[in-house]
């Protein structure tokens, strides 16, 4: 049996690239990824207590997290196909519709 | 105790509040019939109530005295306060004044404010007037009675700056507010001393303490607190010296004159001080404060009223020498013959003034008495009612004024007071002055030609007090008499003037000074603790009574002639008088520049330490400095979130992230940091 410590160890890296491609990557579709990134990074965690506990809610919390995701995904992708279609970029630092 | 009329007791002061909030809510769309109709009923409906209530308590086996169930109004450890309202012979008394005085002044005022602006407004603070008046006089503690002390305050205050767009009004309402709001503090430390002693401000409680302790005679705190409450006496009865505010308050409507400032509003003070003369009883030191102030304001304030040429001011310095008379009277222990002198002095002050709006309305709002004169023949009944009130002010036998200021002037000579004889000879010499102010008043209204040609009255008047245009034009033949609505209270009180006094008719006279055994069982204790000495007198020497009226009549009769001899038999005299006197006739003429005096020590360092320190260092630097910094502090933080608002997305995932790091160190470390700490 695989201690605990390695799932979570894993699930940290993966949670700490994500939010380093995150901070840094302009792209918005590479940012979309990173977020994916760090949702299954969270997921790995639930995964890896619910087994070493004989917990099943861990398992369904997962579940729960990837339907959202999706919906998540279909929708963020909707939205970077509009902005792409009106601004012809994909870089964040010009999407700043927001500065006053 | 409980019989049918204690619960009824509230209805007489809560009717005319509910006049006053018909005619002060709805009364600015309402005919002029129907507010004074509102008016009228909701003063009419108490005076009702108080003849029932005299009928009540007046017949076989009625009782002495009528108390309304208690209603806890503050109740906190050690202390307690109800909503009670009591009735005795004294309130009684006090009753049948305000509500009589106060309805027949409303009737007139139906007359004199006919073509007022803001007619609503009048008729609605007046029944705030009695609300407040019927409150003071039926509390049963001081508290309640304190509700009434401000709220007459307040009234007054509306209805001297009734023309608010005068300014002369506005100060003079002001004026008055502030003076009484001095006077009042002493009312309030007083308040503050009998909760500190007592734990009570119950009239019962309190005077039952005091008789069962008969030790405490002379003691300091009662002596304190009988001060305190005289402080506050002198601001409402305006004695010297917080007198100041009643001659400025003429500024008011002439009925306000006569209700307000001349029949009840100022007789507060008296009221109180024969309310609370188990204190005073028991306090000598007191006692002679205030027949000194008592004597004092008398003198001094007739010695002005002889020179005023405004009619107003004149009855104006007049009530406040009367008010003199009436502390005199508190002043030696003679409460009842104060009280009767109160009633006797509502019935003809208030004829006095209401005969004097008349003249001013025949006049077209002309007030100064040199523009006056020949009246008599133009305003008969005027003059005829307006005499009445003078041969009694001015104690001419058997009128009301005779009979009640000799009970004074006697119990005063009577009294055990080490002053008595000079507070007796100060009190004479004032009776001679009311005389001769009186009647120069009389014979410069009434005799004589007519000084004001109609042409400059009218524009006169329109300066004056931009008043009674429309009746101008309804009466261009100018002076005129008054309307009926006007000249029937005018008939009334003349009526009382000459009759009001035969109440209280002295034993010596063959009377049997009814009136004095009426409010035996208030002042009861009183009679127990002076009963030695002053009020054994009238069995001890009538001869002396009647020789003491006959020089007080003497005295009345001189001031007459000498009035006669100047204003009458030969006109130019009194100004040759003038001249020749000139130093004392314009340091009456000034007032004896009191306005002056306070204005520039007390008023002009209070000025300009709150221009200087207060407006300068407190106002600008600590408030407005603190303003500031405020507002830059604010300002700031706006400057530093704002810069956080880029578009930049990268910048809020960066402190999204250092947010979550946070909330995670907390979370994590923040128990150990907490028990560490």
């Amino acid at each position: 049996m695989i201690p605990i410590a390695y799932y979570l160890v894993l699930a940290a890296v993966l949670f700490s690239i994500g939010i380093g491609a995150f901070l840094i990557k302009r792209n918005v579709i590479t940012i979309f990824i990173s977020i994916e990134l760090m949702l299954n990074a969270v997921n790995l965690t639930f995964v890896a207590f619910a087994h070493k506990w004989h917990q099943v809610s861990g398992q369904i919390f997962v579940f729960f997290v990837m339907v959202v995701a999706a919906a998540e995904a279909a929708v963020g992708l909707a939205i970077i196909i509009a902005i792409f279609r009106t601004r012809q970029t994909l870089n964040v630092d010009e999407i700043d519709l927001m500065n006053s | 105790m409980n019989s049918m009329p204690a619960n009824y007791l509230w209805l007489i002061p809560l009717l005319p509040f509910v006049g006053f909030l018909i005619n002060g809510t709805l009364g600015r769309r309402l005919p002029r019939g129907l507010v004074s109709a509102v008016a009228l009923l909701f003063t009419g409906a108490p005076a009702c109530l108080v003849v029932w209530l005299w009928s009540t308590m007046l017949g076989v086996g009625g009782p002495q005295v009528l108390q309304s169930a208690a209603q806890t109004w503050i109740s906190i450890t050690g202390f307690h306060v109800d909503f009670t309202l009591a009735v005795d012979h004294l309130t009684l008394v006090m009753l049948a004044v305000v509500t009589g005085v106060g309805f027949l002044i409303h009737l007139y005022s139906v007359g004199y404010m006919a073509h007022e602006e803001g007619y609503w407004r009048f008729f609605a603070y007046l029944n705030l007037f009695m609300f407040f008046m019927l409150v003071l006089v039926l509390a049963e503690n001081f508290l309640l009675l304190f509700v009434g002390w401000e709220g007459v305050g307040l009234a007054s205050y509306l209805l001297i700056g009734f023309y608010f767009t005068k300014q002369s009004a506005a100060d003079a309402g002001r004026k008055a507010f502030v003076v009484n709001r001095v006077g009042d503090f002493g009312f309030l430390l007083a308040m503050f001393l009998l909760v500190m002693h007592f734990g009570s401000l119950s009239f019962s409680q309190i005077f039952s303490a005091v008789a069962a302790h008969p030790e405490w005679h002379g003691a300091a705190f009662l002596s304190a607190i009988a001060l305190l409450l005289v402080v506050g006496a002198t601001g409402k009865s305006a004695q010297i010296p917080l007198y100041v505010w009643l001659p400025d308050a003429m500024e008011g409507p002439t009925p306000v004159s006569a209700l307000i400032h001349a029949a009840t509003m100022v007789t507060a003070g008296i009221y109180m001080v024969a309310r609370c003369h188990v204190l005073f009883d028991q306090s000598p030191a007191a006692l002679m404060v205030v027949a000194c102030i008592g004597a004092a304001t008398a003198i001094f304030a007739a010695s002005i009223g002889m020179v005023q040429h405004d009619i107003k001011r004149v009855l104006a310095y007049s009530t406040i020498s009367q008010l003199g008379y009436m502390f005199l009277a508190c002043g030696v222990a003679a409460y009842s013959a104060a009280i009767f002198h109160l009633v006797t002095h509502a019935f003809f002050k208030a004829l006095l003034f209401l005969a004097a709006g008349s003249v001013i309305h025949a006049l077209a709002g002309e007030q100064d008495m040199r523009s006056m004169g020949g009246l008599r023949s133009r305003t008969p009944i005027t003059f005829l009612t307006m005499s009445a009130g003078v041969f009694a002010i001015a104690g001419i036998p058997p009128l009301a004024g005779f009979v009640s200021k000799d009970e004074i002037l006697f119990q005063t000579f009577a009294s055990p007071n080490p002053l008595a004889k000079l507070l007796w000879a100060v009190g004479l010499i004032t009776a001679g002055m009311t005389s001769f102010y009186m009647f120069r008043l009389w014979y410069k209204t009434f005799f004589g030609e007519l000084r004001l040609s109609p042409v400059a009255g009218a524009t006169d008047a329109h300066a004056h007090e931009g008043e009674h245009d429309e009746a101008q034009a309804e009466h261009p033949h100018g002076v005129h008499e008054s309307p009926w609505i006007m000249l029937g209270p005018l008939a009334i009180l003349a009526v009382l003037s000459v009759v009001g006094g035969w109440i209280g008719w002295p034993a010596a006279l063959g009377g049997n000074n009814h009136f004095e055994h009426f409010l035996d069982p208030v002042f009861a204790s009183t009679a127990a603790l002076h009963g030695a000495s002053a009020l054994n007198a009238d069995q001890v020497s009538h001869g002396m009574e009647i020789g003491l009226a006959a020089i007080s009549v003497l005295v009345a009769l001189a001031g007459w002639y000498a009035a006669d001899l100047l204003y009458r038999q030969k006109p130019g005299r009194a100004t040759q008088l003038a001249q020749q006197m000139r130093p004392v006739y314009e340091t009456l003429e000034n007032k004896y520049w009191v306005d002056e005096i306070y204005e520039s020590f007390l008023l002009l360092p209070l000025l300009m330490f709150t221009r200087g320190m207060l407006e300068l260092i407190f106002e600008r630097g600590i408030v407005n400095g603190s303003g500031r910094a405020l507002a830059m502090v604010t300002r700031g933080f706006g400057w530093f979130a704002r810069r956080q608002i880029s578009g930049n997305i990268r910048s809020y995932a960066g402190w999204l992230a250092i947010g979550a790091a946070a909330v995670l160190a907390v979370m994590v470390f923040g128990h150990s940091l907490l028990v560490h700490l």
